[in-house]
C-alpha cells in the first residue's frame, strides 16, 4: 500500500508545482471570462500569446525531448513532425492522418537506423 | 455517432444528456490519442519514480497532458520546485482563453458560476475541440450535463490509460515509449491548427514554433514565456494591422 501512495513530500510537490500553477488559469477564465467580450483586443492578444506558448511547449518536447523520445535523433524527430504536417495539410486538416503519418515516419526511421 | 435532433425526447432530463456526452467520447479519434498520450504519462511517472497514487492524482487534478509531461520531466531532471511550477504555469496559460471561449457556448442567462466550475476543470485541448464539434447539436439547456458527461468520459479514458501505462512501464520498449511521447506534440499541433480560425492563430503557432529554439539559447528559465510573448504579440499586431487596412 505504501508503494501505491509513495512519499507525502512528492504529493505536496504535485500540489504546489503541478495542480496550483495549472488550475489558476482555469479559475481566472471562470472568474473573468463572463466580463470579457470574446472579440476584445485584450482577449485576442492573450489568445495569440497562449497559442504561441503552446507552440513553444510543442517545440520544447521535440527539441529537448523527455524520456525515451531522447533516443530518437533530432533529424528524425523534426522529419516526423514535418511529414505529419504535410499529411495533415494534404488531407484537408485530418488530425488522424497527421498523427499517423508523423508516428509512421518516426517508427520507420528508427527501425531503419536499427 | 449521431446525436438525436435538438427537439427529440432523447434530450429530456439531465441524466440522458450526461449519457449522450459520455457516449460522445467513443465517437472521437481524440479519445484514442488521449488514451495513448496518458499511457505515456503513466509510464513517464513510473520511470521517474513517482507513486501510482501520484500519477493518478496528477491526471485527475492537473488534467493537462503537456503540463503533466513538463512537471514529471522537470522534477525528474532535478530542477527546483519553483522552476517546475513556472514551467507548468506557462504551459497552462492557454487554458485561460480556452475557458473563456468554451463557457459562452454552455452558459444560459440563469446559469450560476458554481455550475461551471467542473466544466472549467474539464477544459483542456480535447474538450475544447469537441465542444465546438458537438455543442451545436445539443439543446442549450442540456449542455452543462452533456459536457459533464463528455469530460467524465475523457477523464475516465485518461485515468485507465495512466494506470495501464504505469503498470506496463517496465515492459515497454524504448521505441514504443518514444512513439507515445511524440504523440503529444503531434496531436497538439494538429488539433490547434484545426481549430485556428484566424490568421493570428496560425501565425502565433508558426512563429512560436520557430522562435522557441532561438529563445532556448538564452537559457533564461522562462524561454517559453519569452518566445510566446514575442510570437503572440507579433501575430496580434499583424492581425490588427490587417484589420485596419481592410477597414480603410
Amino acid at each position: 500500500m505504501s508503494d501505491f501512495i509513495g512519499d507525502w513530500h512528492a504529493l505536496v510537490v504535485l500540489l504546489v508545482a503541478g495542480v496550483i500553477p495549472n488550475q489558476i488559469w482555469r479559475l481566472l477564465g471562470l472568474w473573468f471570462g463572463s466580463g470579457l467580450d470574446e472579440g476584445s483586443d485584450l482577449l485576442m492578444w492573450v489568445k495569440a500569446v497562449a497559442t504561441a506558448i503552446l507552440a513553444g511547449v510543442i517545440a520544447q518536447i521535440v527539441v529537448q525531448p523527455p524520456g525515451a523520445l531522447a533516443s530518437v535523433p533530432w533529424e528524425l524527430r523534426y522529419g516526423a513532425v514535418a511529414a505529419g504536417l504535410a499529411a495533415f495539410l494534404a488531407t484537408r486538416r485530418s488530425i488522424f492522418a497527421g498523427v499517423v503519418c508523423g508516428e509512421a515516419v518516426m517508427l520507420a526511421g528508427k527501425w531503419w537506423l536499427g | 455517432m449521431t446525436l438525436p435532433p435538438l427537439d427529440s425526447p432523447q434530450w429530456h432530463g439531465s441524466l440522458r444528456a450526461f449519457g449522450w456526452g459520455l457516449r460522445a467520447t467513443s465517437a472521437t479519434i481524440l479519445s484514442v490519442v488521449l488514451f495513448v498520450t496518458f499511457i505515456g504519462i503513466g509510464a513517464l511517472a513510473h520511470d521517474t519514480h513517482f507513486s501510482m497514487l501520484w500519477a493518478i492524482l496528477s491526471t485527475v487534478l492537473v488534467w493537462a497532458g503537456p503540463a503533466q509531461i513538463i512537471l514529471v520531466s522537470t522534477l525528474g531532471s532535478g530542477q527546483t520546485i519553483l522552476q517546475s511550477a513556472i514551467a507548468v504555469t506557462m504551459s497552462a496559460i492557454r487554458l485561460f482563453p480556452m475557458v473563456v471561449a468554451v463557457l459562452p457556448l454552455i452558459r444560459e442567462p440563469k446559469t450560476k458560476r458554481r455550475h461551471l466550475v467542473l466544466i472549467a476543470h474539464f477544459t483542456a485541448v480535447t474538450l475544447w475541440v469537441e465542444c465546438y464539434r458537438f455543442l451545436p447539436h445539443v439543446p442549450r439547456e442540456r449542455r452543462i450535463a452533456f459536457v459533464h458527461g463528455l469530460g467524465s468520459g475523457l477523464m475516465a479514458v485518461a485515468l485507465v490509460a495512466t494506470i495501464i501505462g504505469y503498470l506496463l512501464a517496465a515492459n515497454l520498449s524504448q521505441t514504443f515509449g518514444a512513439a507515445v511521447l511524440l504523440l503529444t506534440p503531434l496531436a497538439f499541433l494538429f488539433s490547434t491548427l484545426r481549430n485556428a480560425k484566424e490568421l493570428a492563430d496560425v501565425l502565433a503557432l508558426g512563429l512560436g514554433l520557430v522562435l522557441y529554439p532561438l529563445a532556448a539559447k538564452l537559457n533564461s528559465g522562462v524561454d517559453i514565456l519569452v518566445s510566446g510573448v514575442v510570437a503572440g504579440t507579433v501575430a496580434f499586431a499583424v492581425h490588427k494591422w490587417r484589420e485596419r487596412r481592410e477597414a480603410a
